[in-house]
């Protein structure tokens, strides 16, 4: 038996979370977006482990996987999307490209 | 203090520490460093909490492949330090501190409460869930359709990307060539 409760692990995750919608919303760079994006996903991730761990059940494992390659789906199209945007703007500052904003 | 304790807590200070600054430095390559130490501190973790398979996976997947596609991004796009960090919304930054707090709120302190209530705290327990063999098992026989959609999802995401890198955008090539030209003719003459 370890000696960590399981909580534990959920506030953490809820700081990084919580740090990552932090970064979306302050940052004006899209390619920090993404990252930040990554971080609130590493988040849900280790909330998943900490109840798998706790419920004994291999799901949440499953869950994770999954997460892992949707957000590898997305980095390689997001990225390659913020390259044609560089490519068209010669800018990622998300205040420069707002076409779709009202 | 038991072992444990002491790596979780050295794991939860370098994650917290690594997405601080992320969020917080103004340069993306440092920012992308610092996201590489948040994610090393994760897969620490996740060994602590028994998940194996994830914590390779997860620092093949993250800080191997998409790390480096962050880094290469950053440095042939050539972008520069943030000088309007707040956007066109300076109260942003209030308002995102607002946000985190009642995101911490929400996620963290209910959790906690809902297991602090108890009689005796769950602790993390000793399993044999997150092994490569039990993963295994379960992704090849329960959860064998997920996963093969998941193979046509990154297939679709692969096709889509190098479909979007290969159009020509903006300027036309011959446009661009010569402004390129341009360019290296201002440079020749500076020197």
């Amino acid at each position: 038996m370890l000696s960590i409760p399981v909580h534990y692990f959920l506030i953490l995750g809820a700081i990084l979370f919580g740090l990552g919608v932090v970064g979306v919303i302050t940052r004006r760079n899209a390619i920090v977006i993404f990252m930040s994006i990554e971080l609130m996903l590493n988040a849900v991730n280790l909330t998943f482990l900490a109840f798998s761990n706790y419920l004994n059940n291999v799901e949440g494992h499953i869950f994770v996987f999954m997460i892992m390659v949707v957000a590898a789906a997305e980095v390689a199209v997001g990225l390659a999307i913020i390259v044609a945007i560089f490519r068209l703007r010669e800018t990622v500052h998300v205040d420069d490209i707002r076409l779709l904003k009202w | 203090m038991a072992l444990e304790s002491i790596l979780f807590w050295l794991f939860a200070m370098l994650a917290v520490g690594g997405g601080v600054g992320v969020v917080v430095h103004p340069n993306p390559v440092k920012s992308a460093l610092f996201l590489v130490v948040t994610f090393f501190a994760l897969a620490g973790e996740y060994v602590l909490l028994m998940a194996h398979f994830v914590a390779i996976v997860h620092i093949a997947v993250y800080a191997g492949a998409i790390m480096v596609l962050f880094l290469f991004v950053i440095m042939l796009l050539n972008v520069q330090e943030e000088s309007r960090l707040a956007g066109v919304w300076g109260f942003m930054r209030y308002f995102s501190v607002v946000l985190f707090v009642a995101l911490f709120v929400q996620l963290g302190y209910f959790g906690y409460q809902g297991f602090f209530g108890a009689e005796n705290v769950p602790l993390v327990r000793e399993t044999e869930i997150g092994t490569v063999e039990q993963i295994g098992t379960a992704l090849f026989s329960q959860y064998v359709l997920p996963f093969e959609i998941a193979s046509i999802l990154l297939l679709t995401a692969m096709i889509g990307a190098l479909y979007l890198s290969k159009q020509k955008l903006g300027l036309g090539e011959p446009a661009r060539a010569a402004r390129v030209k341009e360019a290296l003719h201002e440079k020749e003459e500076a020197h």
